[in-house]
């Protein structure tokens, strides 16, 4: 099989029939009930927050949600999260803390938006208390990279005791486009900057970023959606069983450790 | 860039007396202030604390300078800086900038940190230098101020830290990301540990620090006209196709919107963090 290039997988993951994070949600978790708003400003609905359940484990999810047609697109600023989005995401992980939960988070978002609201409402510091608070949250988090993971908009729900990414999915501190942009003053060298940027599943695994590589159904996880949730919803499991065998101070300890290294 | 301003400057208005005074003074002497456009005498706007005497313009501060007007003199222990670079996008050009870099500026990177004295209360205090690829984060730049923040928690002190950064450094990739989580974590301890942190934002914070720890102070200081964001202003006027509102992303925006505690002048900069570690003891 021809090696899969880091533009293509770049591609792969912005495809439109690219499985969202709630066609997996549906699939993964026996119940699954969405709940709105940050109680501030409005509920954003480019982060899906909500509980659900794998038989008797009980789960917080957060999730940045692309839309599925134009008109969910709208609705869901392309699953690029003003403050308020980020704000919602700290206010169900708060009470996961609370109610001992673990907690799901499925990163898919071009990044977050720039906007003149967005810098009223304090972008920046939305973004960093996520960062801050999740450091030391007293449960278990899992994060999963199933699309486009760009920039401090998708770390924002990225602090995880294991960080997983699907097979194609990119995960960069920038768009290449941006990249390019920014470091070679043109933004049609998005391929180029793809292929240097280190944005594949395999690179991160490779530096220490992620935990690991998730392989998806017959290499693209459009082809067989069901199987691909099978798949997370094993992991899921899994790993939430392991997590749980660690002491809570212990857990908290060895996540501050995870990033001090990078 | 300022001097070749200057120099057309003076070609403009050339007529006899502005001839005499280039050969009186080499032009490298005098700086243009990008507000109000008066040609000033670097030496005056340095007595001045940097800061524009005819219109208030704060110009951008070295760490050294920012350094001499913040901690009592001789009282500033410098940490070793960590300075293990990553290349982990293998960029040779990244290398060779960063010595060209440290050769012509005399730093080692984009931030200075040690213990100092303010009025004789002793502090960590950590200062970004936008004289160094835009005070960019990245590895050692996030390393540092982790470990400078694990120091004062260890030696339950205060913690100071002035902002100037474009943000993450591109150049080394998601690992630049990655320092967010990282120093903001370091900040999540230090405010468990119950350590004073103090953060000023100073012209320009943006990206990556604005994300992390710039915006995470018990108390959020800015310096008057400083630009202050998360994305930057380009950026947002592509994505929106509209022009940005007047005063937009300035420190005095973000005070009005409630992200920042205090707009303090540069000249009442040392006497604000001392009367502020005073009222927090
Ligand atoms: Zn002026």
């Amino acid at each position: 099989m021809a090696k899969v290039t880091a533009w293509e997988r770049v591609k792969i993951a912005r495809e439109p029939e690219r499985p969202t994070a709630l066609d997996y949600i549906e699939k993964i978790f026996d119940e699954f009930i969405e709940l709105h708003g940050d109680r501030y400003f409005k509920d954003d609905k480019s982060i899906v927050c909500g509980l659900g359940n794998i038989a008797k484990q009980n789960y917080t999810i957060v999730a940045e949600q692309k839309g599925r047609n134009t008109k969910e697109n709208i609705e869901r600023n392309f699953g690029m999260p003003n403050p308020e989005a980020y704000r919602k995401a700290l206010r169900f992980m708060k009470q996961a803390e609370k109610f001992h939960r673990p907690i799901i988070t499925f990163i898919d978002t071009k990044g977050a938006y720039p906007g003149i609201g967005a810098e009223e409402r304090g972008q920046g510091e939305a973004i960093a208390r996520n960062l801050m608070e999740m450091s030391d949250l007293k449960v278990p988090i899992i994060a999963i990279v199933i699309g486009e993971g760009s920039s401090g908009g998708a770390l924002a729900i990225g602090v995880g005791d294991r960080v997983l990414m699907l097979e194609n999915a990119v995960y960069s501190i920038l768009s290449p486009e941006g990249y390019a942009s920014i470091l070679w003053k043109d933004s049609t060298r998005a391929e180029e900057a793809a292929e240097k940027m280190k944005l594949t599943a395999k690179d991160l695994l490779d530096l220490g970023v992620i935990d690991e590589v998730i392989k998806e159904p017959n290499g693209n996880a459009k082809t067989d959606v069901e199987k691909m949730a099978e798949t997370l919803k094993k992991k899921i499991v899994a790993i939430t069983e392991e997590l749980q065998a660690i002491k809570v101070d212990d857990l908290v300890e060895q996540r501050y450790q995870k990033f001090r290294k990078m | 860039m300022v001097i070749d301003k200057i120099k057309k400057r003076i070609e403009y208005q050339e007529d006899g007396s502005e001839k005499e005074h280039r050969s009186d003074i080499p032009v490298g002497m005098w700086v243009k202030c990008s507000k109000c456009k008066e040609i000033l005498y670097k030496e005056d706007l340095h007595k001045n604390y940097s800061v524009c005497p005819n219109c208030g313009n704060h110009f951008r501060l070295s760490s050294r300078r920012r350094i001499d007007q913040i901690v009592d003199s001789g009282t500033f222990e410098e940490f070793q800086l960590d300075c293990n670079t990553t290349n982990p996008l293998e960029m040779d050009d990244y290398v060779k900038k960063l010595e060209v870099l440290r050769e012509k500026t005399g730093l080692e990177e984009a931030v200075k940190c040690g213990i100092g004295k303010i009025n004789g209360e002793k502090v960590v205090i950590c200062v970004m230098d936008s004289n160094f690829m835009m005070g960019s984060m990245g590895r050692v730049v996030g390393e540092n101020i982790t470990n400078s923040i694990e120091k004062a928690i260890e030696l339950k002190l205060p913690v100071i830290i002035f902002s100037a950064s474009g943000g993450a450094r591109m150049q080394e990739g998601i690992i630049s990301l990655m320092q967010m989580a990282k120093t903001v974590a370091a900040v999540e301890k230090l405010q468990k540990a119950g350590n004073l942190y103090i953060s000023i934002l100073t012209d320009p914070t943006y990206g990556g620090v604005t994300a992390s720890f710039a915006t995470l102070g018990d108390i959020i200081l800015a310096e008057p006209n400083a630009m202050i964001g998360f994305a930057g202003p380009r950026v947002i006027k592509q994505t929106i196709g509209e022009d940005l509102p007047e005063g937009f992303q300035t420190a005095e925006f973000l005070l009005e919107h409630g992200f920042v505690d205090k707009v303090v002048n540069r000249k009442d900069m040392k006497e604000t963090l001392y009367k502020l570690l005073l009222l927090n003891k």
